[in-house]
């Protein structure tokens, strides 16, 4: 199992580290004239190539990719071109508001969409017709549509909650909860109704197998087959679902951030990429990939925890 | 769709097919008929032609063009010249919808198209190949799919500036693996079956292989693939518009959302347009989608059924002897007066149908079992035998219906006659207890996240309520007793490590471990080596005199039977055909049905052999 673990965190390094490359080539190969843009049109040219010496634009690409991956191990991600803050301090007041939304929409997802999938898979019947609707209307409107709509009949037309999210812990936990509300419902619609349907499907698979039947022959009650053997061949499943869509939930929580005017990385990332403000893009990205990592290292961990072939060797 | 040609070919009617009507009714068609007739694929593609030509024919049919605006009337309510009014920049909106859906459906098509050109090469390669490639593209694929969509196509505007088309394409590009994955697995499926085989050794190159053979596998899967993947484009696409990252010159459904959220306390309708248009068009992808997978499924239900009817139909010759009702030769159970373990009365087992018919898979069976007898239901696959041993047990799937007959156990009834479902209150007392199973597969029957002790120790502790340490020694004591060397080791073994014979032994053990009256052996050895089989079998016989329990033996082998049984009854198209002691049977049968499936497996062979089951063919 520690084996397991360490080559699977090996490998999640081998990822950051390519990914780390790729971003960094792309944005520097492609992007134009970076003094050009940083300084305006009315620059001369010596005053560009002062700030090309000034941001090491003069030195070779690659020699510049291992002095930021030699930085970045230390701490240093740079800092922004057109606020000089240092990108890492912006994204240490950043992250917290951004994952706090993702995580509390994944656990509401993850509990709303395991009950509502299994109870669809053992009951079948007009939940599970519910369900099958709920997926395709779901699948059929974009998070940040469902977010608008929100914003336009709940906080706007109806006045039940506030449009934007801006208040922060510190003015009490009742209002910070309530102005988060909706963000969160807006990340988790597309969730639930996706979720639930993958974890039915996945759930009635189980259902199915052979042994299954076997433990009913067995005696055993139907509670401790579902609970028991059902739900826990289920799971792999069932996380690999709900791990996908965090992943998909940090590009889908960018426009709910900027819909609710929330100070997470959403707006920061817009701007950045807006400005081509090449090492918050950078930061933004590398916090990206190592979210990813954690995420599906720990749902390998899960997964073969659950699954004794691995367990046992 | 373009499937057509090979459902129909498949799904053409059977003639003569012998059931009693039921597979008849079902209407056989096309993939592309059962999409049109599919009331959602229809709507579907009335809202995907529509929009589509109102795209096509936007430049001809906006009034306006798409960043015309009339400063002098902005944020105007519906008229006739502006007939779903203007934006904040006085811009039509009605013609801005046209432009916008043009762009949005070249957009979606533009990520489709390169994800294609990128995922079906490499999954093909990858699938017929195997080898490095593949393993490098799993590599790369892993590294994509760990990537949110949006993110990468910020890093991409950052670096490109805004445009429409290279999100699309770095897009497609990082969507590839979908269509990699879906190509790859079709492909090494495909690749082993003997048609593919067969073709390879005459000579046709790999290349013609795959168009040939593999291209006709993937591509239904590739439509369905294709429409989600566009509807996901749409979105995301609209996303970027949303944030104000896409190109401000074009008219997109993203930037009249944006646009509308702008001015939400003026013109709340604004907002409504464009997510209404984008909500319709990925709608129509998802429902097209959803409809072509229907179609797929329900023609493989129908090849399906064909595949039975078919078998059903394997002795033709013998088939058209088969009397019509029960016939005398059926053994006659007056009901009530005799006392027996097991009692099975005209039994008639049958599933629901879409078009309200019920196809009968059991019909008008009766047989007994005694305490201490062993009866052999034969019969071939699809005969209903097994339909009969689930009955018994109570464990149909949940779709069936007993349609006719009563079953009862040691006097009780666990299908009174009239019911439609067994029992389960009933059964669920019996089961495990008094009546249990032992399966055809022994691997797919253990739960493998489980040790083989918990699985022998649970049942023990729930049904006769001892300790688990009692339970314990029971289990040891069990596995010894069907002839494992090292019950120890066996027991706090995971199923994946023990063999399939070994396997067999512990479910067999499972099975007698609450000292039941009654086992049904559902195929017991179908699944194991030859030498394995005969173990088995005379494990089987010894625990059976010993316990003096009464046995239902499920088998399509005569050797089997031969050896095993008391009785046996014979089982066709649902029907019993014949019934009585293994010795008149065997020396004297009286159907002509009973007779070709002796003569097909007794010809101067050994009982058990494995070409017993292979010999059945030349019959047909």
């Amino acid at each position: 199992m520690i084996r397991f673990i360490a080559k699977r965190l090996g490998s999640g390094l081998v990822v950051l580290f390519v990914v780390s490359a790729l971003t960094f080539f792309l944005l520097y190969i492609s992007s134009g004239s970076i003094a050009r843009n940083i300084l305006g049109d009315q620059a001369t040219a010596e005053q560009v190539a002062m700030k090309e010496h000034e941001l090491g634009l003069d030195q070779p690409l690659v020699l510049r990719y291992f002095a930021w991956l030699a930085d970045a191990l230390s701490g240093n991600l740079g800092a922004s071109w057109f606020t000089s803050e240092p990108v890492a301090n912006s994204l240490a007041t950043r992250i917290p508001v951004t994952m706090t939304m993702v995580f509390a929409a994944m656990i509401l997802i993850a509990f709303c969409a395991a009950l509502i999938g299994v109870i669809a898979a053992v009951r079948r019947g007009w939940v599970d017709r519910v369900v099958q609707v709920g997926a395709i209307i779901g699948d059929s409107i974009p998070g940040f549509v469902i977010g608008v709509i929100l914003v336009t009949v709940l906080a706007i037309q109806l006045g039940l909650f506030p449009a934007t999210s801006t208040i922060s812990p510190e003015s009490g936990p009742d209002a910070w909860l309530y102005s988060m509300s909706l963000p969160v419902i807006a990340l988790l619609v597309n969730g639930v109704t996706g979720g639930a349907q993958q974890i039915r499907s996945a759930v009635i698979k189980q259902l199915e197998r052979d042994y299954v039947r076997t433990l009913r022959s067995r005696g055993i009650g139907e509670r401790e087959i579902l609970f028991k053997h059902v739900l826990r061949s289920a799971a792999p499943a069932g996380l690999t679902v709900l791990s996908l869509q965090l992943i998909g939930m940090l590009g889908g929580v960018v426009i709910i951030e900027q819909i609710f005017a929330l100070p997470g990385m959403g707006p920061l990332a817009v701007a950045a990429t807006g400005q081509s403000d090449l090492p918050v893009v950078m930061g933004v990205v590398m916090y990206t990939v190592v979210v990813v990592i954690v995420v599906n290292l720990l749902v390998d961990i899960i997964n073969g925890w659950l699954n004794p072939k691995v367990r046992v060797s | 769709m373009s499937d057509s040609v090979e459902t129909a070919a498949v799904a053409a009617p059977v003639p003569g097919a012998p059931f009693t009507g039921q597979t008849g009714t079902v209407v056989r068609s096309t993939v592309g008929q059962r999409l049109f007739k599919n009331p959602l694929g229809l709507v579907a593609m009335a809202i995907l032609l529509a929009i589509s030509l109102l795209a096509i024919l936007a430049p001809v049919l906006a009034p306006f063009q798409e960043n015309y605006s009339n400063i002098a009337k902005t944020l105007a309510a519906p008229d006739s010249v502006n007939i779903l009014g203007t934006d904040s920049a006085g811009r039509d909106v009605w013609s801005r919808l046209l432009f916008g859906a043009q762009l949005t459906l070249l957009s979606a098509l533009l990520c489709a198209g390169v994800a294609i050109a990128i995922g079906l090469p490499a999954g093909l390669i990858a699938g017929y190949y195997a080898g490095k490639f593949e393993a490098v593209s799993n590599w790369a694929v892993s590294i994509l799919m760990s990537l949110p969509g949006l993110i990468v196509l910020l890093t991409i505007r950052a670096a490109f500036g805004p445009s429409v088309w290279m999100s699309m394409i770095a897009f497609g590009i990082l969507i590839s693996p979908s269509y990699f994955r879906l190509t790859r697995t079709a492909v090494q499926s495909v690749r082993n079956e003997l048609y593919v085989d067969a073709a390879r050794v005459s000579g046709l190159s790999d290349l013609s292989i795959i168009a040939r053979h593999i291209f006709s596998v993937v591509r239904a899967p590739i439509i369905i693939q294709t429409a989600a993947i566009a509807g996901v484009a749409i979105a995301i696409q609209s996303g970027l518009e949303f944030l104000g990252l896409g190109d401000p010159t074009k008219a997109t459904w993203g930037v009249m959302l944006s646009e509308g959220f702008k001015n939400v306390y003026l013109n709340p309708t604004l907002l409504f347009w464009p997510a209404f248009a984008m909500a319709l068009t990925i709608g129509g992808l998802v429902l097209l989608g959803n409809a072509i997978r229907d179609a797929l499924e329900d023609g493989e239900k129908i090849k399906h059924r064909k595949k039975a009817a078919l078998s059903t139909t394997a002795a033709p010759a013998a088939a058209r002897t088969v009397p019509a009702a029960g016939g005398k030769s059926v053994a006659a159970v007056d009901a009530g007066t005799e006392h027996h373990l097991l009692k099975v009365a005209n039994l008639g087992v049958g599933y629901p149908q879409a078009d309200g018919s019920v196809k009968k898979v059991v019909d008008d069976v009766s047989f007994h079992v005694d305490r201490g007898e062993i009866l052999g239901i034969v019969g071939e696959s699809g005969s209903g035998k097994s339909q009969t041993a689930f009955s018994i047990l109570g464990l149909l799937p949940d779709n069936a219906r007993i349609v006719a007959g009563s079953v009862q156990f040691d006097g009780n009834y666990t299908v009174a006659p009239g019911e439609e479902r067994v029992d389960q209150a009933r059964l669920s007392k019996l089961r495990g207890k008094r009546i249990s199973y032992i399966p055809q597969e022994p691997m797919s029957n253990l739960d493998p996240a489980f040790t083989i002790g918990h699985q022998l120790v649970t049942p023990m502790v729930r049904v006769l309520g001892i300790s688990k340490e009692e339970a314990r020694k029971r289990a040891l004591k069990l596995l010894a007793d069907v002839g494992i060397v090292n019950p120890e080791l066996t027991f706090g073994a995971y199923p994946h490590e023990v063999s399939g014979g070994m396997a067999q032994r512990v479910l067999i053990a499972g099975a007698i471990s609450c000292e039941p009256d009654l086992v049904i052996a559902d195929e017991p050895t179908t699944a194991l080596d030859v030498t394995v089989q005969a173990d088995v079998l005379d494990l089987l016989r010894e625990l059976q005199q010993r316990l003096n329990i009464g046995v239902v033996l499920v088998t399509h082998n005569f050797g089997v039977v031969a050896d095993l049984c008391d009785r046996v009854a014979v089982m066709q198209n649902g029907r019993l055909v014949e019934e009585g002691s293994v010795r008149d049977i065997l020396r004297n049968p009286t159907e002509q049905y009973t007779r070709t499936l002796l003569a097909s497996m007794l010809e101067g062979k050994t009982p058990m052999s494995m070409l017993v089951s292979s010999q059945k063919e030349p019959v047909a």
